[in-house]
């Protein structure tokens, strides 16, 4: 009952906005280790997402969805995860895309529009990105089970957004990874829209984690901002949920830096001055300062990592430029395993309106 | 006069609606504080209100159901779903509720809720944003379905719509949305359930709706030039009433009919108007009703959309087939 009521809008946080530490990291001695690792994918990241931007509006791609500001919930969240973990993520996590590995050519080519949810994903234990919001959550839950009678040990990820936490498939989905005691993670990243949305019109609770207390499921907050305070809380979710204590649902508390999609203009419904606000809390920025002050910095390290997020931007670019479409014939190709006659019929009118071989 | 595009047709027919009937309330995802992702409700919030104009939360179900639970309690609700593809978490309430409630009580209850929906493809947009939805609400008994064509179109066809006592899913083709026409404010075109000949001709008939109707009438401007063939184009406006009796009188004419709608080409509209005519016109017939439709496929990523919807040229191959049916 107290949980309920508390009106607990703390969140765990290990780094705060002036890179100083506000809990002992020593806790784990390890993390001063990869955290290099975490910023390096953190700047690719952002410079990943500038390139793309850029992309659009250069007319290469037809449309991309920004992550500037997340990309501290998203790197310490995949960072805390093994490769073999299953992720089935929303649409804006280019950061735990580039985290696993995922080509940057096969993002790039889904928001150019060559093809549908992404290119390489599903060999890196990702399911493709998934646009109706909120769906995918179910299928991390059913992954989550398999992964139990599999005994893999694996932990399953769903990545969804604060909108996405209306819909009524999320709310199935925390319900039947808690009755089912699965091995799965809700991770919320709380960037504060849903589009044009702000939280206070998406949901009247107190937190987004103080759902978990109705479906009987662990919940943590955390400062979605701070890598560290991500990757803890990933960390300590996926080790329980593989010692069969079921599922948890954390809420990062971050922001949506820039606007919805390239399509989108916020400030037709949000004040700069709040985006302000919230750069002052960048999540780069702070793991900079903390590794600056607590003797971990050295210049390569930047170095290395602009070197890293300008191959990729270049890998990026070339994939992606006047990159050709496929062979429109393949519409036909991948409805069932075999192509019905009708369907075989429909690939010979437009292989004859197109002039192609059938 | 004024010449507006579509969308500025539909946000003066909510806005007029809302006027003239205190009980009409607008409300979806991003309607209110931004207006609309297309911006077709722009300023009914500052102007009726946050009671009368405003934004849900992110969940299509709630969206349907919490109106039909305001139709019950005297309401005229015109929710929107932001997308074609996202009318499908809805669907439970459309099929099972809002298009049966009338029948379930007897008569008792009305459902004067009408649901736009921006719709259909050409536009380039990302995945799940450019079904054809259209089939899936005419097989549901119970429902309306309305597709406008162009601005003044939409402007009237909403009115009646909204005014309608019965679930209107209104589908607006996304494509026709910045496209101007001349609008006059208070007045009305042909009702619902009452399809218009947009061109005459005496060769072909071409039966189409929504934003093919444009497309149409290009190919037989072209038909004309080139081949010297006059297409009629019928744009039928609304598929749920269907008007057959105005594609019947065409056919008569014209004794050829091809159908042509962007949705796949199994169980569409083509199918119906095919199966009607075969019935019904027989003897009228020189050649089977044909269709230049989309594939059987799942709609295409939108660097190859072009390829995949029917065009002029998938139209007018069709229409040169249908001429080859000579009666001997
Ligand atoms: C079922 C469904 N309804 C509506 C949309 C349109 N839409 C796309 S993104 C979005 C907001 C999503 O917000 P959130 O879950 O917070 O994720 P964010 O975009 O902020 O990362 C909406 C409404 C959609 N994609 N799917």
């Amino acid at each position: 009952m107290d949980t309920l009521i508390e009106n607990n809008l703390q969140f765990l946080q290990f780094i705060d906005e002036n890179g100083v530490a506000t809990r002992a990291l020593e806790r784990d001695k390890s993390l001063s280790n990869v955290l290099p690792g975490m910023y390096a994918t953190m700047v690719a990241a952002r410079q990943v997402d500038e390139e793309m931007i850029n992309l659009q509006r250069q007319g290469q791609l037809a449309l991309y969805p920004s992550a500037r500001g997340q990309e501290g919930a998203q790197v310490g969240c995949a960072s805390a995860l093994r490769e073999t973990d299953w992720l089935f993520p929303q649409y804006r996590e280019i950061g735990v895309f580039l985290h696993r590995g995922i080509d940057v050519r096969g993002i790039g080519l889904a928001w150019r529009g060559t093809w549908h949810g992404g290119d390489g994903f599903l060999e890196r234990a990702v399911a493709p990105m998934s646009i109706p919001i909120g769906t995918q959550a179910l299928h991390a839950v059913g992954a989550a089970m398999a992964s139990k009678w599999l005994a893999d040990e694996g932990v399953t990820v769903a990545f969804i957004g604060d909108g996405a936490t209306s819909e009524g498939d999320v709310h199935e989905a925390m319900n039947l990874a808690a009755v089912k005691k699965s091995p799965c993670i809700f991770f919320v990243q709380n960037n504060q829209w849903a589009i044009s949305t702000p939280l206070a019109d998406q949901t009247a609770a107190p937190s987004l984690a103080s759902k978990g207390v109705g479906y009987g499921m662990s919940a943590v907050r955390v400062d979605g901002n701070d890598v560290v305070a991500c990757h803890v809380a990933v960390s300590e979710a996926a080790a329980r949920a593989r010692s069969g204590q079921g599922p948890t649902l954390i809420e990062a508390v971050t922001y949506r830096l820039g606007a919805h999609t390239t399509a989108d203009d916020p400030s037709r419904y949000r004040d700069d001055a709040e985006v302000t606000s919230w750069e002052a809390r960048d999540p780069i920025a702070r793991v900079k300062k903390f590794l600056e002050t607590s003797g971990h910095w050295h210049d390569d390290l930047e170095v290395a990592a602009l070197a890293t997020a300008a191959e990729l931007r270049h890998r990026l670019r070339e994939a992606v430029v006047d990159a050709p479409d496929p062979s429109p014939l393949e519409f036909f190709d991948h409805v069932f395993t075999q192509p019905t006659a009708e369907l075989e019929s429909q690939r010979q009118l437009l292989a004859a309106e197109l002039e192609l071989e059938g | 006069m004024a010449q507006l595009t579509m969308v500025e047709a539909i946000n003066a027919a909510l806005s007029d609606a809302m006027q003239t009937d205190e009980q009409v309330v607008v409300f979806g995802q991003d309607v209110a504080r931004q207006g609309g992702v297309f911006r077709v409700t722009e300023g009914l919030q500052e102007r009726f209100g946050d009671n009368r104009c405003f934004d849900m939360p992110l969940a299509e179900s709630a969206i349907i159901g919490s109106a039909i639970g305001m139709a019950i309690r005297g309401f005229r609700p015109v929710p929107e779903i932001q997308f074609d593809g996202f009318t499908f978490p809805a669907f439970e309430q459309i099929a099972s509720h809002l298009a049966k409630y009338r029948n379930r009580s007897r008569g008792l209850l009305a459902m004067p809720i009408t649901v736009r929906v921006p719709s259909f493809g050409g536009i380039g947009s990302p995945e799940h944003h450019s079904e054809s939805t259209e089939t899936l609400w005419v097989h549901t008994a119970g429902l309306k379905v309305v597709v406008p064509s162009s601005a003044a179109d939409a402007y009237s066809l909403l009115l009646d719509s909204i005014e309608c006592d019965d679930p209107v899913i209104f589908l607006e083709p996304k494509r026709r949305y910045w496209a101007r026409e001349e609008v006059v404010r208070g007045t009305r075109r042909e009702p619902i359930g009452r399809a218009v000949v947009r061109r005459t001709g005496t060769t072909v008939s071409v039966v189409t709706y929504g934003g093919l109707v444009a497309v149409a009438l290009e190919a037989a401007r072209i038909a004309e030039e080139q081949h010297g063939w006059h297409l009629e184009v019928i744009d039928l406006r609304s598929l749920v009433p269907l008007d057959f009796d105005t594609v019947a009188t065409s056919i008569i004419k014209t004794g050829r009919c091809v159908v042509f709608h962007e949705g796949p080409r199994t169980l569409g509209m083509g199918a119906e108007i095919a199966a009607r005519a075969q019935e019904e016109l027989f003897w009228n017939m020189e050649a089977p009703v044909l269709r230049a439709t989309g594939f059987d496929t799942p709609y295409p990523p939108g660097r190859l959309e072009h390829l995949w919807l029917p065009g002029v040229d998938r139209l007018l191959d069709t229409v040169k087939q249908s001429l080859s049916y000579d009666r001997i």
